[in-house]
């Protein structure tokens, strides 16, 4: 359990410090750290199991039938990286405190940096491929809003972007070869994964799979040629340049390379890959950090090269070198993560990070020089320093490798060649920065000394390169063994950490790199130069600009070549495709068309239904340019289909249909009013036939279709409703019971879509201004007088005759044809009729209601009666219901589900109401901004 | 036969909808989409089998048509509407902003 909080506290805790902030910086920044402290000490109990020698495990079944569950599991790498993460964290947290200035959004901050520590705790811990994947994507996203926090800043919403361009392509890579490694082993668990070495190394597939892990590793440890998205990720603020792009999200890229060495290890094609890689990468980077002039795009090429000194320490493939790489990831993050916060201090309090600027700073901040020349000193490989001790592990590694027979001796040199210009940059940092002359022209002057608390977190880490470079034995042996140990996946071999072994060939390189890294920097200007005449400035991030250009050109011009704006196209493109996709199983497959079941002979009446039916929706299309009478038409379509419900034994859906026709046709007549009332003829008749056969094929299908359904068996869960709907439901009307009570939980969503469509109508008739005809379409003008008076007369009489029946239709609903929905139609067809008859005016004087709060009402109704059975302990919308006897009216039922009903009617009144009231007062609102003309 | 007319008169109101579904005006779109609602409802309906006289009241020994997708139907009746008219009012919309019924918002190019 505690190592599920130590992932799941800072991911939760990541909303804590934006709230906090509220009471002040200072609580912000404490919340953050209270929180890191927290998962520190739930990750303690775990942290002492390990070192005590037992990999700790946890498991949560989440769906074990897909091999998806929570594996989590420590060992001695994971243990190793979650001190790396916590530990670090701490100090970046305290740091950014007095880092970031006064308008800086702190809150967001600390809570960005929660949420990515906790994702990378997440790929420490995680001890299935896919999890960890998503943790890894996770890293990306957050440090992607890490990197462009300043968001005002173009370099840094760029910077961003490739960042995570180049690091989620990695990602996907890293899927597909976690997929092909999943089936390769048979298990996404990595501790199957790392038992299965040998089957993976000997499977056809070990190759695309390597290939595909190593691009997902590569481009986020910025190794060669992908490196360029990290010195443009230093847009970000220090504190996270010093967080993820020296200790720790960068660094996840060699932990897969680590966690996944007993599984992918020991061919040539991992020696030569990721050897390669990481010699190019460690070499190119070493060779440009020297050049850079930004203190911080130094610290970025020179994190890039040890990047690839540890890569190509995994690449060498000997166990003592899988040591040095696991030393060397300690060691480096140590001093770099203190070297960033060095740096920021610096552009902190000089205002810049030029170092043509930054000079001379010895005088005016001794405290801060110290610190970062003794970082800079371990970055170079200085004896007593713990840099020192894994460069000499690995100088030592590359003289023992015989795998490149006569070429052997290329390794040491190219290796020592890097410590050369790691030496020369290390030199540059300390000299051009706090001595070399005066500074110029600071935007700060004078600088001075930062806050104390500043400094605290690099005192910290400086005290810890020292004591790790003097007293290795001491401090850091435990915890390497221990995590050497898990990514061997055996016996670690003998190694000594001792800082003198004698006057070795190692030791004889370590001198050569200072000797020959000082020289090289006392030649600086003419380096420069050289530099600038022979290599001209060759910026990948213009060429990755062109690169996404083309892509984004490339995606515009397939959506012109799809979308041409013409929705009639749309329209028969979709169709087409339906059609295709049904037609060609049905063609090819041998199906039967019909069915066994024989069909029943016909009546005349029906066949007459039928033929009107036809009649109706046929001349619908010939009439549809004079559009008046093909509504007419349409509603005749309309009522026959209601008398289908009453031919086949559906009287709840007659009413409902009849009412809906009657709602609808005067909707249809009111926006008819609004729009020309002849349609033009414009289609060619190519295009007319080219649409009648696309419709006849669909027409036709369904009818194929409806016909094989009607000739097969017919089989029915609905006696399972027949048989409960009196004992389950007390109701008799089972299509009522099965809308308010089995499947009442629908029909609540159903009045909630219908709510939201009558609020979007609304909506999308404020404020809508319309032209209004003043004569018909034959030109005769719209007759004055209004409201015939015999229409007005007789539907004020039938009004209350009309509501009656509706609470009829509803009350009766649940033992017979009626119902919420039926009644509410009715209630509306009533009351647009006084509308239709006397006029908006006329009615609204005598009818105040308005419709929204009939609408909310009627939802809320329905919700809070199905949320009224949890206080009798019963799940949501159970109904309850009883027989009741009174005097005179005898015995009578009454069930929860009535009132279901009546939020029900409820909706279904105001819905209709509003959107037809609406429409008509458009009509008013119409003249009286013509008359204002 | 009464199953293959019913089959025939889908057949013809789905042609029907389809057709003007994919006319260039507003108004034609409208009664095509509310044309194959009619369709649909019924073809729905229809899974039920044609039963005659027996409409789905419990309490009796007799069999009695299928509620279920007279349920389904009902409720799809009703929303209809609201699509119906959420359509419209669209269209009128798309009139007033953009002054053209025509379903792209703009007259064609000829």
């Amino acid at each position: 359990m505690n190592l599920l909080f130590v992932i799941l506290l800072p991911l939760l805790g990541a909303l804590l410090p934006p709230l906090a902030i509220r009471f002040g910086r200072s609580a912000s920044a404490w919340t953050a750290a209270a929180i890191t402290l927290a998962a520190l000490l739930f990750a303690l109990e775990p942290l002492t199991t390990v070192f005590a020698g037992t990999p700790l495990e946890a498991h949560w079944a989440w769906l074990p039938q897909a091999g998806l569950d929570i594996h989590l599991r420590m060992d001695g790498l994971a243990a190793l990286f979650v001190l790396l993460i916590l530990g670090i964290g701490l100090l970046v947290i305290l740091y950014a405190r007095y880092y970031l200035a006064e308008r800086d959004p702190m809150g967001r901050f600390y809570g960005l940096l929660l949420l990515f520590m906790g994702a990378m705790l997440g790929i420490a811990l995680s001890d299935h491929l896919l999890q960890l994947l998503v943790f890894w994507e996770l890293t990306s996203l957050s440090s992607f809003l890490l990197i462009s926090y300043w968001h005002h800043r173009s370099d840094a919403r760029r910077g961003a972007r490739m960042a995570l361009a180049i690091t989620g392509a990695g990602g996907l890579a890293l899927l597909a070869g976690f997929l092909l490694l999943g089936h390769i082993v048979g298990s996404y668990r990595i501790v199957d994964v790392l038992d299965a070495g040998d089957l993976i190394r000997a499977h056809p597939l070990y190759l695309p799979t390597l290939l595909l892990i190593l691009l997902g590793a590569f481009t986020k440890s910025a190794q060669f040629p992908f490196h360029f998205w990290l010195p443009h990720a230093m847009a970000a603020p220090t504190p996270v340049s010093a967080y993820l792009h020296s200790a720790t999200m960068v660094k996840a890229g060699v932990f897969l390379l680590a966690r996944l060495y007993p599984a992918l290890s020991g061919t040539d094609p991992w020696f030569f890959l990721v050897g390669g890689i990481g010699l190019a990468t460690l070499l190119f980077a070493a060779y440009t950090a020297l050049f850079q002039h930004d203190l911080k795009g130094l610290l970025a090429y020179s994190t890039i090269s040890h990047l690839g000194l540890i890569t190509l320490l995994f690449g060498i493939d000997t166990p003592l070198a899988a040591v040095a790489g696991v030393f060397h990831i300690i060691n480096h993050a140590t001093f770099k993560a203190s070297l960033f916060m060095a740096a920021g201090i610096i552009d902190h309090e000089t205002g810049t990070r030029d170092m043509r600027l930054i000079n001379g700073l010895w005088k005016y901040m001794p405290h801060t020089a110290t610190l970062a020349m003794v970082a800079a000193s371990a970055m170079a490989g200085v004896p007593l320093l713990n840099g020192f001790l894994s460069k000499e592990m690995f100088f030592a590694e590359t003289l023992h490798l015989s795998a490149l027979g006569a070429l052997s001796w290329i390794l040491p040199a190219a290796a020592t060649l890097a410590g050369v210009f790691a030496v020369a940059y290390s030199a540059r940092f300390i000299h051009d920065v706090f001595f070399n002359g005066e500074p110029i022209d600071l935007p700060k002057y004078p600088p001075h000394e930062p806050p104390r608390y500043m400094k605290i977190p690099v005192e910290i880490l400086v005290t810890l390169c020292l004591l790790v470079g003097i007293l290795p034995a001491f401090t850091v042996a435990p915890l390497l063994d221990l995590a050497a140990g898990a990514v061997l996946h055996g016996p670690v071999p003998a190694y000594s950490l001792a800082i003198w072994h004698g006057f070795t060939l190692p030791f004889a390189m370590s001198l050569v790199a200072l000797t020959g890294g000082i020289a090289l920097y006392s030649q600086r200007h003419r380096l420069f130069a050289l530099h600038d005449r022979v290599f001209p400035e060759v910026d990948a991030r213009a060429l990755f600009w062109i690169a996404i250009e083309r892509v984004m050109d490339a995606a515009h011009a397939m959506t012109r070549a799809l979308e041409n704006g013409s929705q009639q196209r749309y329209a028969a493109l979709l169709l087409l495709a339906a059609l295709a996709a049904i037609a060609l199983p049905l063609l090819g497959g041998g199906v039967p068309l019909g069915g066994p079941v024989p069909a029943a002979p016909i009546d005349a009446l029906t066949l007459l239904g039928a033929l009107v039916m036809m009649a109706a929706a046929i001349l619908t299309v010939v009439w549809q340019r004079r559009r008046l009478v093909a509504v007419v038409a349409l509603s005749v379509v309309g009522l026959v289909v209601s008398l289908a419900f009453v031919r086949w034994s559906a009287p709840d859906l007659a009413l409902t249909q009849l009412s809906v026709e009657v709602v609808t046709i005067v909707l249809l007549l009111l926006a008819l009013y609004f729009l020309p009332q002849q349609g033009p003829a414009e289609s060619s008749p190519l295009r007319r036939g080219r649409d009648l056969l696309l419709a006849a094929g669909v027409g036709g299908g369904v009818g194929l279709l409806a016909w094989g359904m009607f000739t097969r068996p017919y089989a029915t869960i609905a006696n399972y409703y027949v048989e409960n709907s009196l004992s389950g439901g007390g109701g008799a009307n089972v299509v009522n019971v099965i809308l308010v009570d089995f499947r009442g939980f629908d029909t609540l969503g159903e009045i909630t879509v219908l709510a939201i469509a009558a609020i979007g109508i609304y909506a999308l008739l404020n404020n809508l201004r319309l032209d209004m005809p003043a004569t018909d379409a034959g030109g005769r003008p719209w007759s004055g007088e209004r409201y015939p008076l015999v229409l007005a007369q007789l539907t004020r009489f039938l009004l209350p005759l009309a509501l009656l029946v509706s609470v009829y239709l509803f009350l009766r609903g649940h033992n017979a044809p009626g119902g919420g929905f039926i009644a509410g139609l009715v209630t509306a067809v009533a009351l647009i009729l006084q509308y239709m008859a006397s006029g908006i005016d006329w009615t609204q004087q005598r009818w105040r209601l308005q419709y929204h709060p009939i609408i909310a009402a009627g939802v809320l109704i329905a919700a809070a009666t199905g949320a009224g059975s949890w206080l009798f302990d019963r799940p949501f919308l159970t109904s309850a219901f009883g027989h009741f006897h009174l005097p005179l009216a005898g015995e009578f039922e009454l069930a929860t589900a009535m009132l279901f009903d009546l939020g029900v009617y409820l909706t279904v009144v105001g819905v209709v109401m509003l959107i037809l009231a609406n429409l008509g007062k458009l009509t008013q609102r119409c003249a009286a901004c013509k008359e204002g003309e | 036969m009464m199953e293959a007319v019913a089959a025939l008169t889908l057949a013809v109101l789905v042609t029907c909808g389809v057709y003007l579904v994919l006319r260039a005006r507003t108004f034609p779109v409208v009664l095509g989409l509310s044309l194959l609602s009619y369709a649909v409802n019924l073809f729905l309906f229809f899974t039920g089998r044609l039963v005659t006289g027996a409409p789905p009241l419990a309490g009796g020994s007799a069999p009695v048509a299928d509620p279920i997708p007279q349920a389904l139907v009902l409720t799809a009746i009703v929303i209809g509407f609201g699509m119906t008219a959420f359509v419209v009012i669209l269209a009128l919309r798309a009139r007033g902003e953009l002054g053209s019924d025509h379903v792209d918002g703009r007259e064609e190019e000829r």
